[in-house]
C-alpha cells in the first residue's frame, strides 16, 4: 500500500467468524476496487493487503476513518480484534449478516459445543476407528508445549461485543450497495449513527414481482413438493417465506429464483424480532380457525426455528438453545 | 528448546498459526501447522428439512459456495432416490464450469501470481493483487477483473446468485435458462476460453521463461511423496461435478477407485489434539503417521493431483496443454508442488471447453430442469471436486425428509497432513544452523502451502499472495528476536 497521506481515508477490512463471502462481494465491486485503492490507504483487509494486528496496535486510537468487521464472534481472538479495531476506528460498521444479527454459523447456539465436538471427532462415519482424541487448547508433544484457541459456549452479534455505528445487511451485501457504503463515508454523508445502510427501508414482499391475493391456505409445501406459479406470492402458495419480516434491498435474488426468502437482510424497519414476525405470517395465513385443523396444518411446517431464526438468533430475544 | 512461531497467519475463521521448533545449533527440528476452529455444521443441520441443507452449507465458504451448494445438492438427491433430469444436471455442471474459472482466477493472479510475477524476495509491501496490476499494467489488470467478472456474472444468469447460490433443489433446479439468457452468456463464454489460453501463455512468459523459477519449481524443497486423489469420468478423465474418485499412487499405479456410496470405506480422518482441523488418510492403509513414501496412507487432493490422477483431459485445446505440462515436467504424476499453480490454468482451460459446449448445447434452454422426487430413500452421499479438493457430504435423514446425521469431509481437509509435511520439510531446508531467518525465507516457507491454495473450514483466499505473518523466536523460554512481515 501507498504511505499514509493526509487526505487519503485511512480503512481497514476485517473478518471474524466469517465464510468470506463478504470479502468476495467487496471483490465483486470489480473495477472500483481499484477506485478505492486510489481514494483510501486500506490499512488492513486480510483477503487482500497485509496489515496485521502489530500494525494495528500501533496506530493512534482513532486513526481509522472506517472499519468494515465482517463475521460473529465465537471465540477470544474475534473479541481481541473486534475491541482492538473499535479502539482505532471513528466508524466501525458491522458489515453482512453475521456481524449484524449472527448470520447461519449462528444456528450453533441451538447446539451445545459438546455436541459439535462429538459429532466432529469422535462419531461419525469417516473418524478413525476406535478414536478417543479431541482437540485441546493445550496439549504437549515432544518439542514442547501447542496452544489452540478455546472456542466460545456460542455465537455473538458485532454489537454484543462493542457499540457499533451502522449496520450493512445482507449475506453477503450486494455489491452496489457496498460502493454506496464506502462512497458515504468517503463524502462524508452518513446518516444518524446505529442506522442501517445499504439496504432498502421496506420488507422484501414490497420489493416482489410476484402477485399477492391476500388469499389463505389449508396446507403449506416444501419447495420441493410442487412445481410452484413464478407469478404467484410464495407463502399464498403455501411455501414459507421470510418475506414480510424481512428488510428489502436484496434485489430479491431467492423469490426470483423460485426460492422463498430466509431473511438475510435481517428485521424489516420497525419489526422487532425478526422470528417471531415470521411466525406470526405463517399463523396468520392459515385458513383455519379449529385448533386441532390448525396443528395438522402445521405439522407440514418442521424445523420452525430453522426457518423463523435462519440468518438471526444470536440476535433473537431467546439468542440461543434454552 | 527454541521455537520459532508464525502467528497469525490471515485465516476465514480466525487464524492458522505455525509453531517451529529448533534444536541446539538452530535447525529445525519439528514443526507444526494448527488451525484454530470449528463450526459445527456436521451437528446444527440435525433436526432441519433435508432440503435446506444445500442453502445452508454455503456458508461453510463464500469463496466456495458453489462446491459446498454442488456436494449438498448430489447428497439431498440421494436422499430423495437420485432421480434428476438429465437438463437439471447439465444446468448444474455448466454452473459448476463458470464458478471453477471464478475460484481460479482469484486464485492465480490474486494469490499465487504476486510470487511469481513480482517475485519471491521482492518488497513485499507490493507483493499482492495491486502489484500484480501496477507489473502487468493496467490493461491486462483490467481484462483480469473483467474475466472473473464474467465468471460471476454467468452463475448469477443460470442460478440467480453467485456467493451462496440457492438454486439446486430435490429433482433439479428451480429456474432454468431462457434463450435470452443463453445469449447474453453466449459472448462471455467466448471471451473466458480466451482469457484462459491468454492465463496459460501469461504462466509460460513469465514463470517458464524464467530459469530460477523452473529449478524452484522442479529442483526446490517443494516435493512429497504422497499419492493423489481426483473425482473422474468413464475415461479417466477429469470431470469436476460427478463420477468416481481416483486415488493413484506418485508413481502411477492405481490404488482404488470408488463410487461416492463407498467413501467410509476408503478414507477416514484421523485426529490430533494440536488441532481442530482432521487429517483424512487411505483408511484400507491404517494411519501410520506423518510419512512420505510408497506405503504411506497419505495423499493429496489439489489440481495437480487431479490431473495426476487423470490418463487425459476431457476437452480438446485442455488436452494440449495437459500433455505440455508432463513433458516439461518430465514425469507424471509429478510431485513439485508448485506446478499445482500450471495444473489450475491447464484445469481452467477444460472449464471454459466445458462451458461452451454447453451454450452450443441445443438442450440447454429447455423446459424440464426439475421433477418432484416421489420417494424419500433416506442416505445419500454427494462428491464434487472443490477447487482445493474432493469434497463429501454425506446425509441420511428420516421418512420425512429431516436430517438425521451430516458428515463432511472438506477439500482442504484432504491436504492438511501434506500440508504439515510440505511446511516442515521446507522450513528444514531453508532454516539453517548459524543462519539469520529473513522475511524472504518465510515467504519460502509460505509458498510451501500457498501451493494448495489452502482454505481452511473451507475457506481462506488471502489474496496478497502473501499472508501475514509474525515470527517469534524463542530460546530458555524467552523471546530473543520477532521479525515481523509486511509492515506496510
Amino acid at each position: 500500500m501507498e504511505t499514509t497521506g493526509k487526505k487519503k481515508l485511512q480503512i481497514a477490512l476485517y473478518w471474524g467468524a466469517a465464510c468470506g463471502g463478504c470479502d468476495v462481494a467487496v471483490l465483486d465491486t470489480n473495477e472500483f476496487i481499484l477506485d478505492v485503492a486510489a481514494i483510501a490507504d486500506i490499512r488492513m483487509w486480510p483477503i487482500a493487503t497485509d496489515g496485521k494486528y502489530k500494525d494495528i496496535e500501533a496506530m493512534e486510537d482513532g486513526e481509522l476513518d472506517l472499519v468494515l468487521f465482517n463475521g460473529a464472534v465465537r471465540n477470544s481472538e474475534n473479541e481481541h480484534v473486534a475491541k482492538l479495531l473499535r479502539r482505532k476506528a471513528r466508524v466501525m460498521v458491522a458489515f453482512g449478516s453475521c456481524a449484524h444479527i449472527g448470520g447461519i454459523p449462528g444456528l450453533a447456539n441451538q447446539v451445545t459445543k459438546e455436541e459439535i465436538f462429538d459429532r466432529a471427532y469422535l462419531n461419525n462415519p469417516s473418524i478413525e476407528p476406535g478414536n478417543r482424541t479431541v482437540p485441546l487448547p493445550e496439549s504437549h508433544v515432544e518439542a514442547g508445549a501447542l496452544e489452540i484457541p478455546t472456542a466460545y459456549k456460542r455465537v455473538y452479534k458485532l454489537d454484543d461485543i462493542v457499540p457499533i455505528d451502522y449496520y450493512v445487511p445482507g449475506c453477503p451485501p450486494l455489491p452496489a450497495q457496498i460502493k454506496g457504503v464506502l462512497l458515504a463515508v468517503a463524502t462524508g454523508q452518513l446518516p444518524a449513527r446505529g442506522s442501517v445502510v445499504g439496504a432498502g427501508h421496506r420488507t422484501v414482499c414490497d420489493d416482489c414481482r410476484r402477485t399477492r391475493h391476500e388469499r389463505k391456505i389449508k396446507k403449506f409445501y416444501r419447495p420441493w413438493q410442487i412445481i410452484q406459479d413464478p407469478e404467484t406470492c410464495l407463502l399464498e402458495q403455501g411455501i414459507v417465506c421470510a418475506g414480510s419480516a424481512t428488510r428489502s434491498g436484496c434485489g430479491v435474488r431467492c423469490p426470483n429464483s423460485n426460492m422463498p426468502c430466509r431473511g438475510c437482510y435481517g428485521p424489516a424497519p420497525n419489526v422487532k424480532d425478526q422470528g417471531a414476525k415470521i411466525v406470526s405470517a405463517v399463523a396468520s395465513i392459515i385458513d383455519s380457525k379449529d385448533p386441532a385443523e390448525i396443528d395438522r396444518i402445521l405439522e407440514d411446517v418442521p424445523d420452525i426455528m430453522g426457518y423463523a431464526y435462519r440468518f438471526g438468533l444470536p440476535a433473537s430475544m431467546l439468542q440461543r438453545r434454552i | 528448546m527454541r521455537s520459532i512461531r508464525i502467528d497469525p497467519i490471515t485465516r476465514l475463521e480466525g487464524h492458522g498459526k505455525i509453531e517451529i521448533f529448533l534444536d541446539d545449533d538452530g535447525g529445525v527440528s519439528d514443526c507444526y501447522f494448527q488451525i484454530p476452529e470449528l463450526r459445527g455444521f456436521e451437528r446444527f443441520v440435525v433436526g432441519r428439512p433435508i432440503e435446506e441443507l444445500p442453502r445452508i452449507v454455503t456458508r461453510i465458504c463464500g469463496v466456495c459456495p458453489a462446491s459446498h451448494h454442488m456436494a449438498s445438492a448430489k447428497a439431498v438427491d440421494g436422499c430423495f432416490g437420485g432421480e434428476l433430469p438429465p437438463l437439471a444436471r447439465k444446468l448444474r455442471e455448466m454452473y459448476y464450469q463458470a464458478h471453477y474459472i471464478h475460484s481460479h482466477i482469484a486464485h492465480f493472479y490474486a494469490l499465487a501470481a504476486p510470487d511469481f510475477v513480482c517475485g519471491p524476495d521482492c518488497d513485499p509491501a507490493t507483493r499482492n493483487i495491486l502489484g500484480v496490476v501496477q507489473k502487468v499494467g493496467l490493461e491486462i489488470g483490467g481484462q483480469v477483473i473483467k474475466a472473473r467478472a464474467m465468471a460471476q456474472d454467468i452463475q448469477t444468469i443460470l442460478g440467480g446468485r453467485s456467493t451462496h447460490v440457492v438454486w439446486c433443489i430435490p429433482g433439479g433446479v428451480s429456474k432454468g435458462l431462457t434463450k435470452e439468457e443463453l445469449e447474453r452468456i453466449r459472448p462471455m463464454a467466448d471471451q473466458l476460453y480466451d482469457f484462459t489460453l491468454f492465463s496459460l501463455k501469461l504462466f509460460k512468459d513469465v514463470v517458464l521463461a524464467n530459469p530460477a523459477y523452473v529449478d524452484l519449481i522442479l529442483n526446490g524443497p517443494y516435493t512429497l511423496d504422497v499419492h493423489n486423489m481426483g473425482l473422474v469420468d468413464e475415461n479417466n478423465a477429469p470431470n469436476f461435478y460427478d463420477g468416481k474418485v481416483r486415488v493413484v499412487d506418485y508413481e502411477g499405479n492405481e490404488i482404488c477407485k470408488y463410487a461416492p456410496e463407498e467413501y467410509h470405506h476408503h478414507v477416514a480422518e484421523h485426529v490430533e489434539p494440536w488441532t481442530y482441523l482432521k487429517f483424512p488418510y487411505l483408511k484400507q492403509r491404517g494411519w501410520k503417521g506423518f510419512v512420505e513414501g510408497i506405503d504411506t496412507s497419505l495423499y493429496c487432493a489439489t489440481p495437480l493431483a487431479r490431473l495426476n490422477v487423470a490418463d487425459r483431459m476431457a476437452t480438446p485445446r485442455a488436452q494440449e496443454a495437459f500433455e505440455e505440462m508432463f513433458q516439461v515436467l518430465g514425469a507424471k504424476p509429478c510431485r513439485a508442488l508448485l506446478a499445482q499453480h500450471w495444473a489450475r490454468l491447464v484445469e481452467m482451460v477444460q472449464n471454459a471447453e466445458t462451458l461452451k459446449g454447453f451454450v452450443e448445447d441445443p438442450e440447454i434452454t429447455g423446459p424440464g430442469y426439475r421433477v418432484v422426487p416421489q420417494r424419500i430413500t433416506g442416505e445419500g452421499v454427494g462428491i464434487v471436486e472443490a477447487m482445493r479438493g474432493t469434497l463429501t457430504h454425506h446425509y441420511t435423514c428420516d421418512e420425512k425428509g429431516i436430517c438425521t446425521s451430516a458428515n463432511l469431509i472438506v477439500g482442504t481437509t484432504n491436504n492438511n497432513a501434506p500440508i504439515q509435511m510440505v511446511t516442515k520439510k521446507v522450513a528444514q531446508a531453508l532454516i539453517r544452523p548459524g543462519q539469520e531467518v529473513t522475511e524472504p525465507v518465510l515467504n519460502m516457507v509460505e509458498m510451501a502451502f500457498r501451493a494448495f491454495d489452502p482454505c481452511y473450514s473451507c475457506a481462506t483466499h488471502t489474496l496478497p499472495g502473501q499472508m501475514p505473518l509474525e515470527a517469534v523466536v524463542h530460546q530458555g523460554g524467552r523471546v530473543v528476536k520477532t521479525l515481523r512481515k509486511n509492515l506496510g
